[in-house]
């Protein structure tokens, strides 16, 4: 395993759920991170974010991880759930609150 | 007009899911000055696809799908791809 892989499989089974992003919640850097932070607040649960941006072994590392060639990334309790399509569908569909209430993960404060 | 990535990317999902529906939209101009907007006019696409081939798969399934059939297109050469894969009968 590459050092890449075993820091983002470090991150992604120390934080409860993970959103790899282009730039932070607070400043997106990209209209698809800006969107998946933006569902990710509305359902009001904690969550930890990584600028890929500031890292690029990460950002390269983070593609293969997952085999998902696109950023953001989103993942629950060490599991990959998809990108910001994936996101907003299972959000309208009320899956993604599902989700998180299944894996019980904690609300934001 | 289609530019040449465009066209590409319409060859490569009709011979690899010859689906019922296929819309390749650029994006790309309501991208202008953005981050990833490379000068290219053609940055930004979305992908609707409705193919027989996505029945019975999750959401996470039908996208590998269409991001392996694109190669190296998605996430290299165009900075953002947005999916939408379909298939026959699904409710949405």
């Amino acid at each position: 395993m590459s050092d890449a892989n075993a820091r983002i499989s470090d991150i992604v089974n120390s934080n409860d759920v993970v959103l790899f992003m282009k730039g932070t919640p607070l400043f997106p850097q990209c209209g698809f991170s800006s969107r998946a932070v933006a569902i990710l607040d509305h359902l009001g649960v904690a969550y930890d974010s990584v600028d890929v941006l500031q890292d690029m072994e990460i950002r390269q590392g983070i593609k293969s991880f997952s085999d998902w060639p696109t950023i953001p990334q989103l993942y629950v309790k060490g599991e990959f759930v998809g990108g910001s399509d994936i996101m907003m569908e299972m959000f309208e569909a009320g899956e993604l609150q599902q989700l998180m209430q299944d894996a019980q993960v904690a609300k934001a404060e | 007009m289609a530019g040449p990535v465009q066209r590409e990317m319409e060859n490569l999902l009709e011979a690899a899911f010859s689906p019922l529906r296929l819309e390749v939209i650029n994006d790309t101009a309501r991208h202008h000055g953005h981050a990833g907007d490379d000068g290219s006019g053609e940055s930004h696409f979305t992908v609707v696809i409705e193919s027989a081939a996505f029945a019975g798969k999750s959401r996470l399934e039908r996208q590998r799908m269409v991001n392996r059939a694109l190669g190296d297109i998605p996430g290299e050469r165009v900075h953002a791809l947005a999916i939408k894969a379909i298939a026959p009968g699904d409710t949405a």
